[in-house]
């Protein structure tokens, strides 16, 4: 059984590692403690401000210092950094193209307890619709930490996505290279293609498997970077497996489910069926059962990769 | 200060309130009155307060200026035309589809814009975050931002104003153009966010209140700012909206409407005489 880690561990744990190595300054809305910026504000207290519960305010600090040519991260809840200061986000940060690095964790339905008004299904669809925002939308906690010094090395914003709970470690492999906009090819396959991002990548390497004992080949694609998004794997996943399947914890509409789509279907159209939150709002609950309630899980997406074959010409 | 310096002040004003009803009127839209009212807050920034360079827009030291109620870009192109950061024949192209001067200050293609702003309550928020970065790169560049009356109804002002006193930024500077009108009317009508000075004092704020168009006391104001250690402060500056042009002066149509050819003649005669008188 593979370890398992929370993507924001992973995030503030890079913080503080490459707050040696960049000179950058982290912000967070009062929620350091969950965000696990609080790494980063041991570390080096004189680099981290807390901006209070403002998150508006936090976004519109954060294109200031970063007008000055200092890279900055904001920290808060997906719900927040896209959803409450999306506008924010988008005139202070976008428009200007400044170099401000959104670390957005507890996304998606994984945020448990606390129940719908804070489980963000919405932020990578929000977010995509911002010209020269770079979203990335890490798998697991090696993914996670690659993604933040990935994001360092980036000339403009980047919306980084990260889960409360823990996942499975998957790419903790010798030969793992983290490039943004590249997807990656897990696992090898020709009858269909199940594109998935975030936690939903280990789930679809599982229904690869059960697909398998089902006599179906299924190749497995990550999609860490939704955009700018990988265009030519998912082409030629069209091209080779003639369908697709997209997982993701996020709304079906909006996401990675509609990014593809989008490529596809202007590229080279093959059925697309999307697994995600089928445009509902969240529920309070532990994890696992939350994730049987809104099908975020492998037979899920075995359930759909079937649809989808029987749906190739 | 001295006579020449206030003629040579009051000189300035009264071409970058030119500069505001040219690129207005070649724009047929665009916002005049509050352009108007802070004319001379805008002079004594760009022709007195601020270490900017023309030459050297990007200098990392150079102090920065935030105009938080970025619909008065008129206001600002004419001041940095007048200033030298690109060419005055510029501001006829003002919101035109092939100019770069965009009906809000874009930072991007704008020479001489530190920050885009326009959506109200926003730019305050990102001085501060000019300010802090000073702090933290233990620079001396001071940082100033103008805030309407009526964009303080935003909550986001007073979320900045808060973050400003917590962190000390003796290096912000908050002007306040007290116009007393927005889009729907008084702003005390249509939602009271007075009074300022009490309220920025509450938030930890120095407050300083002067007459908007009286160099003196802007001067004495800016002065006094930089002396005060430990907390921002905040000019609130009492201000005539459409200042300097008879029939815009205290109306609310000025807010955001254009003059036509034949107001427009009348207004540049006012100031042109007006300039005759300094």
């Amino acid at each position: 059984m593979a370890e398992k880690i929370a993507t924001r561990e992973a995030y503030g744990k890079a913080l503080a590692e490459l707050g040696e190595k960049y000179d950058f300054v982290v912000l967070d809305a009062d929620l350091a403690e969950a965000t696990k910026t609080l790494y980063f504000k041991k570390a080096f207290p004189e680099r981290f401000f807390d901006c209070g519960i403002a998150e508006g305010n936090m976004m519109s600090v954060a294109a200031g210092i970063a007008s000055t040519g200092k890279p900055v991260f904001a920290s808060t809840f997906a719900m927040f950094a896209a959803g409450r200061a999306f506008e924010q986000v988008r005139n202070s940060i976008g428009y200007p193209h400044l170099n401000v690095k959104i670390g957005a964790t507890h996304a998606g339905i994984t945020v448990g307890e606390d129940g719908a008004t804070h489980q963000c299904n919405e932020d990578i669809a929000l977010m995509r619709t911002i010209p020269g925002m770079t979203i990335i939308n890490p798998s697991d906690a090696v993914e996670a930490r690659a993604a933040v010094e990935a994001a360092l090395n980036i000339d403009g914003p980047v919306y980084m996505r990260f889960g409360r709970f823990a996942v499975p470690v998957i790419n903790d492999t010798p030969n793992y290279k983290f490039e943004v906009g590249k997807g990656v090819e897990l696992l090898a396959g020709s009858d269909v293609t199940i594109v998935a991002t975030g936690l939903m990548v280990s789930m679809a390497l599982e229904a690869a498997q059960m697909l398998k004992e089902q006599g179906i080949a299924a190749r497995v694609v990550n999609i860490h970077t939704i955009k700018p998004i990988d265009k030519e794997i998912i082409v030629k996943a069209a091209k080779e497996t003639g369908a697709i399947v997209t997982a993701e914890e996020h709304n079906i509409i909006g996401g990675l489910g509609g990014a593809v789509a989008e490529v596809v279907s202007e590229n080279y159209p093959v059925p697309v069926l999307r697994v995600g939150v089928e445009d509902k709002y969240g529920h309070s609950g532990k994890v696992p059962p939350l994730l049987e309630m809104y099908g975020l899980t492998p037979e899920k997406i075995v359930e759909k990769a079937l649809a989808a074959v029987t749906l190739k010409k | 200060m001295n006579q020449n310096e206030l003629k040579s002040l009051k000189t300035t004003a009264a071409k970058i309130r030119l500069g505001i009803l040219e690129g207005v009127h070649a724009a047929a839209s665009g916002h005049p009155g509050g352009s108007l009212s802070i004319a001379e807050i805008l002079t004594y920034l760009y022709f007195k307060e601020l270490n900017v360079d023309p030459k050297n827009p990007k200098n990392p030291d150079r102090d920065r200026f935030v105009l938080s109620k970025g619909h008065t870009a008129p206001g600002l192109y004419a001041a940095l035309a007048e200033k030298g950061f690109f060419d005055r024949a510029e501001l006829k192209n003002l919101r035109h589809v092939d100019s770069f001067l965009q009906g809000h200050p874009d930072m991007k293609i704008i020479p001489g814009v530190d920050m885009s702003a326009g959506s109200l309550g926003l730019g305050i928020s990102s001085a501060c975050g000019m300010a802090l970065a000073g702090k933290v790169d233990k620079k001396n560049y001071r940082v100033y931002t103008v805030v309407g009356d009526g964009e303080s109804e935003e909550g986001q002002v007073w979320e900045a104003a808060m973050f400003a006193a917590h962190y000390k930024l003796d290096n912000l500077c908050v002007i306040v153009d007290w116009n007393g009108l927005q889009i729907d009317g008084p702003v005390a009508e249509v939602m009271n966010p007075t009074p300022h000075d009490k309220k920025f004092e509450a938030f930890g704020f120095h407050v300083i209140s002067v007459d908007a168009h009286d160099f003196e006391q802007l001067e004495k104001a800016f002065e006094e700012a930089k002396t005060v250690k430990g907390k921002p402060t905040a000019i609130i500056a009492k201000s005539v909206k459409g200042k300097g042009v008879s029939y815009m002066e205290n109306e609310v149509k000025w807010h955001g409407s254009a003059p036509n050819d034949e107001l427009y003649e009348q207004a540049v005669s006012e100031i042109t005489e007006a300039m005759k008188n300094i």
